[in-house]
């Protein structure tokens, strides 16, 4: 038995996305002692990194913000709050100019020699952050998945336990504060990079008592060519989507005909050709994103000429917008010492229902990573010394420590749990007794794996774990929101109701309970509504 | 999925092993990584973007390729331009541009070319993103 890695530490981060990146620079800045942990490594895990993406950029102009703001709440469902967004395009703002100049990140220069900062390669942008934490003296713990949080005897966060996978190694740090960054859950789809998304955060979250927000927001789905990964769906709004037999299929689309595909792919292959591209656009998108043209450059396709098979990959909540829920301006969770950013956290605040890119989740990540980098730090702080003396109690549950004899592998269950959560019968084409039926199902694997499942190794059984816990949360959302709205479509349901405009919290682990939650009025539709 | 570890190419600098994020990668007895999980493998292409030497190579299908397959062939690879294709792109490498110092993507609203460049004012179309998420 290899003996424990005990360390610790003013702040524990977990996740070393953008988010959590953003929290450790933050919380070091800020003048803590910080430790960030990652499932993979700071500089490749998470969508972001093997990704590009826009960011939020606007310029602190009155009109261009007002305009940011309004141009979303539509498609949102009128669940974002304005003065959210104004922060985080505030902060936003601020930390992509500290990028490109304390964090030296190349952006593209312009004819007039300004720079272009409204998107980010996600390969660089991944490894300046890396550079830079170690600059400001963060330790970075790699392949270091966090398997629990620890609480005090009263119930405060104050650190985490984890396995050194590839030492074999079982770790534990102490902490006076922790913030959870370790992104949404995809359900080991395959969409490009997000296997390392299976919302383990969100399982730890809950165990200590965390509730969730806008998890029916959580049926986005990406366009990939069949035999890829590589999920670029902007691109897809230069492209026509066909059918096998070579026949246009009508209403498709990459933004709102994405659903016609679903549907067309349930009974057979759709294919796809950026016939409406010409050459500078060609041009553009290589130099934009190199990793889209892998598939076809590899595969001998020309993506502008061919057509090639398409499919949609389930992005679940790293797309989607449901997460922990956010208590407060400096991202808390209503558990003390507990801190949550990035796409771990909820994005309704400044996207509602619906996100149709990167660009909201990119400033959402670095945004919340700030504020909950900086509140742990201040909350370390406050707690002082005696933070690190504190009794340690475990809170791991399913898919660590199973209540009854050990049956299986965690193999079988996300198999499982794949089989309700991926079909876009179920998840993305919604319909009341398709969803309660899935669910009955998913409450009978969470009774299983609380019971029987661990491992054969820990991270497995906890990721395992973890998504079943998620597509509960998921599906007793979806089934409480009796309307359609934002990204949530329910065929039962076609309509928005103007009464159930609030979001929606979701919590528990054996028994779930559902909460309407008020959205704050703010929006010129509620100026309307009131005058 | 990652198919190839060119021995003849690996300096054994074990900097694949460390940045795949699936950790799907084991140190070998002879310092060459072993392609030890490779359903682990999430087709991420980021072990390419950090070999320094191009010695691996990621097909992109998401099932293993059959013995055979010339995407399994160092020389196929190599004689295609496909090895190291990717870090060309990103433009790492020494003496390369970083690629994102050129990330300037399209519009992602097909336009007319004349509506467009009346909303730009020959910079950017303001309710587009240049470079885009998904």
């Amino acid at each position: 038995m290899i003996d424990i890695l005990d360390l610790t530490a003013d702040v524990l981060v977990a996740g070393g996305g953008p988010a959590g990146a953003w929290a450790a620079l933050k919380a070091a800045q800020a003048g803590a002692d910080v430790i960030l942990v990652d499932k993979g490594y700071l500089g490749t895990s998470g969508a972001t990194a093997s990704a590009g993406t826009g960011v939020w950029y606007v310029e602190p102009e009155t009109e261009a913000r007002e305009a940011a703001m309004a141009s979303r709440e539509n498609l949102n469902g009128h669940l974002s709050d304005r003065r959210w967004m104004a922060r985080v395009l505030d902060q936003t703002y601020a930390n992509i100019n500290e990028l490109a100049t304390a964090g030296r990140y190349p952006f593209p220069i312009l004819d007039d020699g300004s720079e272009l900062r409204r998107g980010v390669q996600g390969p660089e942008y991944m490894r300046r952050m890396r550079a830079w934490l170690k600059r400001a003296g963060v330790r970075i713990l790699d392949h270091s998945p966090v398997l629990e949080l620890l609480t005090d005897p009263a119930g405060a966060v104050a650190g985490v336990a984890g396995h050194r996978r590839q030492l074999d190694q079982p770790y534990r740090v102490r902490a006076g504060a922790v913030v959870l960054a370790t992104g949404g859950c995809a359900f080991l789809s395959r969409a490009l990079g997000c296997d390392v998304n299976t919302g383990d955060g969100a399982l730890f979250a809950a165990e200590v008592g965390a509730a969730f927000s806008g998890m029916e927001f959580s049926n986005a789905y990406a366009i990939a060519p069949e035999f890829s990964t590589v999920t670029k769906t902007a691109y897809y709004n230069y492209a026509t989507f066909y059918r096998e037999d070579g026949t246009v299929l009508e209403g498709a689309g990459s933004q709102r005909g994405r659903s016609v595909i679903a549907r067309a792919l349930l009974t057979g292959r759709v294919f796809a050709r950026l016939d409406l591209a010409g050459e500078t656009v060609r041009a553009a998108m290589r130099l934009g994103q190199p990793n889209f043209f892998l598939p076809f450059d590899r595969m001998r396709i020309d993506p502008f000429t061919d057509r090639f098979p398409i499919t949609l990959l389930l992005e679940g909540t790293v797309r989607g917008t449901g997460g922990v829920r956010v208590a407060d301006e400096d991202c808390s969770t209503g558990v003390a010492g507990l801190y949550v950013a990035g796409d771990a956290a909820t994005r309704e605040l400044i996207c509602g229902g619906f996100t149709g890119g990167g660009s909201h989740n990119s400033a959402w990540a670095m945004s919340s990573g700030t504020w909950a980098g900086t509140a742990a730090a201040r909350h370390a702080r406050a707690l002082g010394p005696a933070a690190k003396r504190r009794r340690l109690i475990a809170t791991g549950q399913a898919g660590l420590r199973p209540t009854g004899a050990q049956l299986g592998t965690h193999h079988d269950v996300v198999r499982a749990v794949q089989a309700e959560t991926h079909p876009y019968e179920k998840n993305y084409l919604r319909h009341g007794d398709v969803l309660a039926e899935a669910l009955a199902t998913l409450d009978e694997l969470w009774t299983y794996t609380s019971a029987h499942t661990r491992g054969p190794d820990p991270v497995g059984g906890r990721q395992a774990a973890a998504m079943v816990a998620h597509a509960r949360w998921m599906y007793t959302a979806a089934l409480a929101r009796t309307e359609s709205r934002g990204m949530h479509k329910r065929l039962d349901y076609p309509d928005t109701d103007p009464t159930r405009r609030h979001r929606l919290l979701v919590g528990g682990l054996d028994e779930l309970w559902t909460k309407a939650d008020p959205v704050r009025p703010h929006t010129p539709l509620d100026l309307a509504v009131a005058s | 999925m990652i198919e190839l570890v060119s021995k003849d190419r690996c300096v054994t600098c074990d900097r694949c092993v460390e940045a795949c994020p699936t950790n799907v990668f084991d140190r070998g007895a002879d310092g060459i990584p072993v392609i030890a999980r490779q359903s682990d493998c999430q087709t991420c292409f980021m072990c390419e973007a950090y070999c320094p030497t191009d010695a691996l190579f990621v097909a992109p299908t998401v099932t293993p390729l059959p013995t055979g397959d010339p995407l399994r062939n160092e020389d196929h690879l190599v004689a295609t331009g496909l090895l190291g294709s990717y870090r060309t792109g990103l433009g790492w490498g020494h003496g390369r541009t970083p690629g994102s110092r050129l990330a300037v993507g399209p519009d992602l609203t097909p336009h007319k070319e004349s509506s467009h460049q009346a909303a730009s004012n020959g910079r950017s179309c303001s309710p587009c993103r240049l470079i885009s998420g998904r």
